[in-house]
């Protein structure tokens, strides 16, 4: 095993989840490539083929939006989130970057302190090196 | 008259003020809840179950739901649809297990009671006993038994239903009126892009009332306003049936202008300088040819198709309960989309579903009623918006077609 590599990968998610935990939402986009996609589609929808995300973006531009419209347009009562990531599985690493599977929980916390598990699932990472 | 109307004890007192004052008990009552199960989700209603193209084939069957009632859908050997309920007629438990499948026969896995597509009982395991011993009476038929039937009926390629054998066609039903605008829309084969499920903690008709209310659109979602989108001074309106239960409300994009009302109020709405980094998700085009950007309709009591700009879905409101709804979404394109219009049709649906820039207030703002209403079950709801009547309106700055909704309604609920 690429224990460096492993830690890099496993520090890279980290920071990315601690941006969304702590409400440092503008750094969020910064952790994907211009041409990003960024999905979250449903298992259901996965598994049968079906195309259809629950947000669906295919760029950084686009993410950036996401954030601005949660800080400006968007309505909703106060809460926060906390990701909870499993260890990460490394798979096709080459020279030009890796995929990578991790699992993860989130749970949302309301403004009263009430606590529900918000989303699970896993990460299908695609991640490059870029200065 | 069915006899559960003619109860002398209503299960909700109507207050004065017709249909523009709701109380607030409709919403939080468990009563209410279990005579709108009998009176409207098993009366005579017709609810969307699925789409046809979810069972093309012989054997193909899906679960959903009438009301709480489970229900299944099957294509049966002959390719016709049938609807019966979940419910195995020996004790009652659930048939079908799985989302969808195809099988021959649907098997109760309890004691092994088997059914045939269209419902009816094929077998009772040991009908005869074992060895001599045991087993159904001499006089007990299969043939005597079957799952319980819905009426199905198809139109635009969406399977509705009703328990009742006292309703209307479903085209009567909806009334030429919203037919026509629902042929509008699904005019042509269906492609399903996919599902969201959204759990909402409200009681189902707040969501109704939510999908009726254009009066909202312009001031609850600043995104579609901001975007200029949908606003209330841009040209549109609602078509109401005569019953008040269907509706369709539009706008359309084109003739959106600068507008006194909007910048005078200084309302969150009016930002002007609000852009995207990238547009490209407002990308759309005029699909059906009349400018009409945005049309959602509605069939009572829990049928919704949407037209938001090219994304197009169809919504299933089930009740889970006096203060849980199930919102189910199929999100659809047309067979004949090339790729890019697919892509275009994912893109939009960023503005649509539980997450969506504009649909994720609708999913929230029925359960700050919901909180809001705990100590005041006896008060009403003011809908005077438009108005006190129901009928068609050249203007969505408008309640009409929520005073509709309650005029169905209480017309269902004898009340």
């Amino acid at each position: 095993m690429d224990v460096e590599r492993q830690l890099r990968v496993q520090d890279l998610l980290a920071r990315y989840a601690d941006s969304l935990d702590q409400g440092r939402f503008e750094e969020w986009p910064e952790y994907f490539t211009e041409d990003c996609v960024y999905k979250i589609i449903s298992a259901e929808n996965h598994e049968q083929g079906l195309p259809l995300g629950v947000i669906d973006c295919d760029s950084r531009d686009m993410l950036r939006d996401r954030i601005m419209a949660l800080r400006e347009a968007n309505i909703y009562e106060d809460h926060r989130y906390r990701h909870i990531l499993s260890t990460t599985l490394i798979k096709d690493a080459d020279d030009t970057g890796l995929r990578a599977e991790t699992s993860y929980q989130v749970t949302r916390i309301m403004r009263d302190g009430d606590t529900m598990l918000f989303s699970t699932g896993r990460y299908l990472d695609r991640i490059v090196e870029q200065e | 008259m069915p006899d559960a109307l003619s109860n002398s004890n209503p299960v909700l007192d109507w207050p004065d003020g017709g249909n523009s004052r709701v109380p607030y008990r409709a919403f939080a009552d468990p009563a209410v809840h279990a005579a709108e199960q009998e009176r409207i989700f098993q009366g005579p209603t017709w609810q969307l179950l699925c789409l046809a193209d979810e069972v093309p084939n012989p054997g193909d069957y899906k679960t959903t739901f009438a009301g709480e009632t489970p229900v299944v859908v099957t294509r049966d050997e002959n390719g016709d649809l049938n609807a019966f309920e979940n419910r195995c007629v020996h004790k009652g438990a659930l048939v079908c297990l799985k989302n969808r499948g195809n099988a021959r026969t649907l098997t109760c896995v309890y004691h092994n009671w088997v059914y045939g597509l269209k419902g009816e009982l094929r077998s009772a395991a040991f009908q005869k006993g074992v060895k001599g011993r045991g087993g159904m009476p001499d006089d007990f038929r299969v043939e005597n038994h079957r799952l319980r039937p819905l009426r199905t009926a198809e139109l635009c390629g969406l399977v509705f239903a009703t328990f009742s054998d006292q309703a209307p066609t479903l085209e009567e039903f909806i009334g030429p009126d919203i037919v026509q605008r629902l042929q509008r829309v699904l005019n042509r084969p269906l492609r399903i892009l996919g599902y969201h499920t959204q759990n909402l903690n409200n009681n189902w008709k707040l969501y109704v009332e939510n999908v009726k209310d254009t009066y909202h659109a312009g001031l609850l979602h600043l995104f579609f306003a901001t975007f200029k989108l949908n606003r209330l001074a841009s040209e549109g309106g609602v078509v109401i049936d005569p019953t008040g239960g269907n509706h369709a409300s539009y706008s359309k994009r084109s003739t959106i202008h600068a507008n006194a009302e909007y910048d005078e109020s200084k309302l969150r709405a009016s930002r002007d300088d609000y852009r995207l980094n990238d547009p490209s998700l407002l990308d759309a085009y005029d699909e059906f040819g009349d400018g009409i950007n945005v049309q959602i309709l509605s069939v009572f009591p829990n049928f919704i198709l949407q037209q938001v700009e090219n994304s197009i879905a169809v919504r299933q409101v089930l009740p889970k309960g006096i203060d849980k709804t199930e919102l189910n979404w199929t999100v659809l394109g047309f067979a004949d989309d090339d790729e890019r219009t697919t892509k275009m049709r994912l893109k939009q649906a960023n503005l649509i579903g539980p997450a969506g820039y504009i649909s994720m207030e609708d999913g929230a703002v029925g359960a700050f009623v919901q909180r809001g209403i705990p100590g005041a079950l006896d008060e009403t709801s003011i809908i005077e918006m438009g108005g006190r009547d129901h009928v068609s309106q050249d203007t969505r700055t408008t309640e009409a077609s929520v005073r509709g909704f309650w005029a169905a309604y209480r017309a269902q609920m004898g009340l």
